[in-house]
């Protein structure tokens, strides 16, 4: 956390916020990225003092592809069943900035140079409003991992780091899909049976009720949210035409227009901010949409080494009925309780302090919100008021 | 002058035994004005605009901060061309409170007056200074002086009868001290037909002068069968709503107008307790028929017109009222988004504060739950201030614009109006050069018979018309030219002084629609700032 605050003076201010080590023995980060067509390279940098990896510093590119068969890989790997697993950064996405400069191409001819080159300019803060998030999405999910004590060892994570290769990925990806896409299906359905499953432990029992309550809750609010800022993008935008607008009257000496003009793009300008604002804090809503999703899924697993702890026993209890096999299935459900337990324990750290990560990132952002907010209608009134004093003296 | 007859004027200052007193007041209100001229904005009470349902009818006129209109009469019965110079057209103005018993805010719409100057000059017409916005209490200091105040408003729509026959009625109260009235105060109720056949009447008379006649607002059929099918939703209350503030409008804009306030007809439509149903506004109707051909063959007219400017001055005039015409309309179409994406806004701000309601009902840590229902609120105050937000674009900008579009079309008619007037005197003039020529190619022919036909014929003397004129062609030629002068000077003057006020008005607005800008914003901080400490709170 403290890093963040630190960094908020370069680029990159977080929205969520993430536990970063202090500690520099593995410190991650993505200084730049390129934006080619529809493929964007990260460029990720990583300082350590850790005698796992060949060099103390160095840097590899990296496509949205990677990070993605890296995520998966960690949530395939048994080991970390137990664990909360950092939600996929979601895909880079233009489209929106694109089809909006695709519009404005096409609107060229009806309006003027000045204005053609605003809405341009605008538009290109879009596009790299946008990619800077991406960047930052994509950087927070690799901090996470090598902030958790358990994950910064994972092998496949340091070969992401280092392996200056190509980790030629990209072939797998339509098998992928398919599967990732059956896997979800059977997850489901699995899903449904084992809700039905007796929960023994209490605070399992109380934390899954929470997690799909409030999992739900929280996708319609980002929802809501993410529709809210844009209408107020809509008002801001409108606000610039209405200054366009009166900008293209060449010979008008009218003070109160060119007044209106100033205070319309000022305006515009607020009216920007305070959607960004509020742009935080979809964000924070949608992040932790991910997040509780990921919770949510440990609680599956653990759910599901649940079951199988349980059909163990069972069979084990037919096993020494029928006399047969009684070892292996003893073997079995040992090592079924032994994964259960084992989940149990770390599924309960990691939601404690899940809880406490959320309840932390809430705050800061809330807080950053508000006072940002603030500070940007106390600007718009003194602007105003001085306007009006202007206006007035005319 | 607008030719209105049979009516007492106010004691106005070209009446020879005032002239020495109004001399003296002139002057002493010119020293007072300027100090106040700059105070005209500042005097004004920076409210939001809120919607007014119908507010009592005590409460209409309340003095408090209302203004004074002095009615000025500029006396042209001889129209010196010099005059234009001097600006002498001092405004009337109607300025009005409202108040509503109902909502928080007080409405006032200002039409605050310009001075006038240079009363020396023309000792005849002395021009009373247009007073600026006064207190109470030098309104009723000045009550002795000159100074004429005409309030008007228009309240209480209400639904008289049922089905497609039903018709929305408003109440128009006036507020004055002019004498020409019978009374002080009173109130008529008007229909919306009422309105457009005062429009027809007055433009009847006015505008082949070359006035600028402030149009009515609009029908709408939609609007209207939605009222009258009894739709008891919030849209048609909007409509209504719409629809009487621009009454308002047009009312104030006729009476604010020198000459207007003058004819009859105006004051009857304030004055006279039941109007004959005006049926030539209605668009199936005989005469609405007819106006629709008129209209179709005056558009023709105006493409062959091919007029002859001496003056520089129209033409130039008439480019820029067209130039502006297109930027108000593009304007309107940016603020009429504007108010759109702001309801949006509205809406989509309502919908995500339930939202986060339910978030944080849901959340387990006790204070962060707490303060995500203290943001639930905060956002559903925001969505309440949209909404002001969004009335406010829409009666302060939105209505302005449209208003003016339609008023830069009255002004373009204006123009047109000359144009017919200037057409009928080439008419004429063509008329007389023929049978000039007739008569000289006759002279020519020596038939002292035919010659004396065409003598008679140009010199026409018919004693036997109705009103006892001579009608000779050249009597006639002679009378367009001087009706042109006289409808060219009109024109020139009207479009001057109707430029001051449109720029007096939109300045007026702008500022208006700041102040409610800012008032958004204050609440804004006091909201945000209410909820700081609960965010910090959270642990």
């Amino acid at each position: 956390m403290t890093s963040i605050s630190e960094d908020s003076d370069k680029e990159k201010v977080r929205s969520v916020s993430v536990d970063l080590n202090n500690d520099a023995s593995l410190v991650i980060d993505i200084p730049d990225a390129l934006c080619e067509r529809d493929k964007v390279k990260f460029t990720v940098h990583t300082k350590t003092t850790l005698s796992s990896f060949q060099k103390p510093e160095f840097s590899v590119p990296r496509q949205h592809e990677e990070f993605i068969w890296l995520h998966d890989t960690i949530v395939e790997t048994e080991e970390y069943a137990g664990l909360i697993i950092p939600p996929a950064p979601p895909k880079p996405d233009f489209e929106g900035p694109r089809e909006k400069m695709h519009k404005l191409g096409e609107g060229e001819s009806s309006m003027t140079k000045e204005e053609y080159a605003k809405m341009k300019q605008e538009l290109e803060a879009e596009y790299l409003a946008v990619f800077k998030k991406t960047v930052q999405v994509h950087e927070v999910f690799l901090q996470r991992l090598s902030s958790h004590p358990i994950f910064r060892k994972d092998r496949n994570f340091q070969i992401f780091l280092e392996y200056d290769q190509d980790l030629s990925v990209r072939r797998k990806n339509a098998k992928e899909m398919f599967g990732g896409f059956f896997k979800n299906m059977v997850k489901s359905a699995d899903e449904v049976l084992i809700s039905g499953v007796k929960e023994v432990d209490e605070f399992f029992e109380q934390e899954k009720t929470f997690l799909l309550d409030y999992s739900s809750k929280i996708k319609d609010a980002s929802a809501k949210a993410e529709k809210m800022t844009r209408s107020h993008k809509n008002v801001a935008d409108d606000y610039n035409h209405i200054s366009g607008a009166l900008n293209s009257t060449a010979a008008d000496n009218n003070t109160a227009f060119k007044k209106t003009i100033s205070v319309c793009v000022l305006q515009k300008l607020e009216d920007r901010v305070a959607s960004d604002q509020e742009l935080k804090l979809t964000e924070l809503l949608r992040y932790y949409t991910r997040d509780i999703q990921a919770a949510k899924d440990l609680l599956y697993r653990r759910a599901r080494a649940l079951a199988d702890n349980e059909n163990s026993n069972k069979a084990l209890d037919k096993a020494r009925l029928k006399g047969k096999d009684i070892a292996q299935a003893e073997e079995n459900q040992k090592q079924c309780l032994q994964k259960f337990d084992k989940l149990s324990e770390s599924g309960k750290k990691e939601l404690t302090s899940f809880k406490a990560r959320r309840v932390v990132a809430f705050r800061k952002n809330l807080i950053e919100m508000t006072e940002l907010e603030i500070k940007h209608a106390k600007n718009s009134v003194s602007l105003l008021q001085g306007s009006i004093e202007i206006l007035n003296s005319n | 002058m607008s030719g209105s007859c049979g009516r007492i004027p106010p004691p106005f200052p070209d009446n020879e035994d005032q002239e020495a007193e109004s001399d003296t007041r002139v002057l002493d209100s010119d020293e007072d004005d300027d100090d106040e001229g700059e105070d005209i904005f500042t005097g004004a009470r920076s409210n939001p605009i809120t919607p007014t349902s119908a507010p009592d009818e005590g409460d209409i006129f309340s003095e408090e901060g209302s203004y004074i209109r002095s009615d000025v009469h500029h006396a042209t019965n001889g129209l010196h061309p010099d005059e234009e110079e001097l600006d002498l057209f001092t405004e009337a103005t109607v300025e009005l409170t409202l108040t509503n018993t109902t909502s928080q805010g007080r409405r006032e719409i200002i039409g605050p007056t310009a001075s006038a100057c240079n009363t020396t000059q023309v000792p005849n017409s002395i021009l009373k200074p247009s007073i600026v916005t006064k207190t109470t209490e030098e309104l009723e200091e000045e009550e002795s002086g000159d100074q004429f105040e005409l309030n008007i408003a228009v309240t209480n729509p209400e639904k008289i009868g049922d089905g497609m026959n039903a018709y929305m009625s408003y109440k128009v109260s006036t507020q004055t001290t002019l004498p020409m009235f019978l009374n002080k105060t009173f109130s008529v109720r008007r229909r919306f037909s009422d309105f457009l056949g005062l429009y027809e009447k007055i433009s009847a008379k006015h505008s082949l002068l070359g006035c600028i006649i402030p149009p009515p607002p609009q029908k709408s059929v939609v609007g209207m069968t939605k009222v009258k099918v009894g739709k008891e939703d919030s849209s048609s209350a909007e409509f209504v709503e719409k629809r009487r503030a621009a009454l308002e409008r047009y009312l104030q804009r006729v009476v604010a107008h020198p000459s207007l306030l003058q004819d009859p007809d105006v004051r009857e439509f304030l004055e006279r307790d039941e109007l004959p149903r005006a049926v030539n506004t209605q668009t199936l109707s005989g005469p609405g028929l007819l106006k629709m051909i008129n209209r179709a063959s005056d558009a023709v007219n105006k493409m062959t017109i091919k007029m002859n400017e001496s003056d520089n001055w129209f033409e130039s005039k008439l480019q820029e009222v067209e130039n502006e015409e297109q930027l108000l309309r593009r304007l309107h179409a940016a603020v009429d988004s504007l108010v759109n994406h702001r309801k949006e806004l509205c809406s989509n701000t309502a919908v995500f504060s339930k939202s986060v309601a339910m978030l944080g009902s849901v959340e387990e840590n006790s204070a962060l739950s707490r303060a995500l229902s203290q943001l639930a609120e905060v956002e559903d105050k925001m969505e309440q201030l949209h909404q002001q937000q969004a009335f406010s674009d829409f009666f302060i900008l939105a209505e302005l614009l449209a208003d003016y579009i339609r008023l830069l079309g009255a002004v373009r008619c204006c123009f047109e109006q000359r144009m017919k007037v200037w057409q009928r005197l080439q008419e004429a003039q063509s008329t007389l050069q023929k049978k000039r020529e007739a008569e000289a190619k006759l002279l020519w022919a020596n038939k002292p018979e035919k010659l004396q036909q065409a003598k008679d014929d140009i010199n026409e003397v018919k004693l036997s018309t109705a009103n006892d004129k001579h009608n000779t062609w050249e009597s006639k030629v002679s009378q367009y030219e001087r009706d042109f002068e006289r409808v060219t000077c009109t024109v020139r003057k009207e479009v001057l002084r109707f430029e001051k006020e449109k720029a007096r008005d939109f300045k007026q607005h702008i500022v208006k629609y700041l102040e409610s800008l800012l008032h958004t914003q204050h609440r804004l901080v006091k909201c945000w700032e209410a909820f700081l400490p609960e965010a910090k709170a959270i642990a």
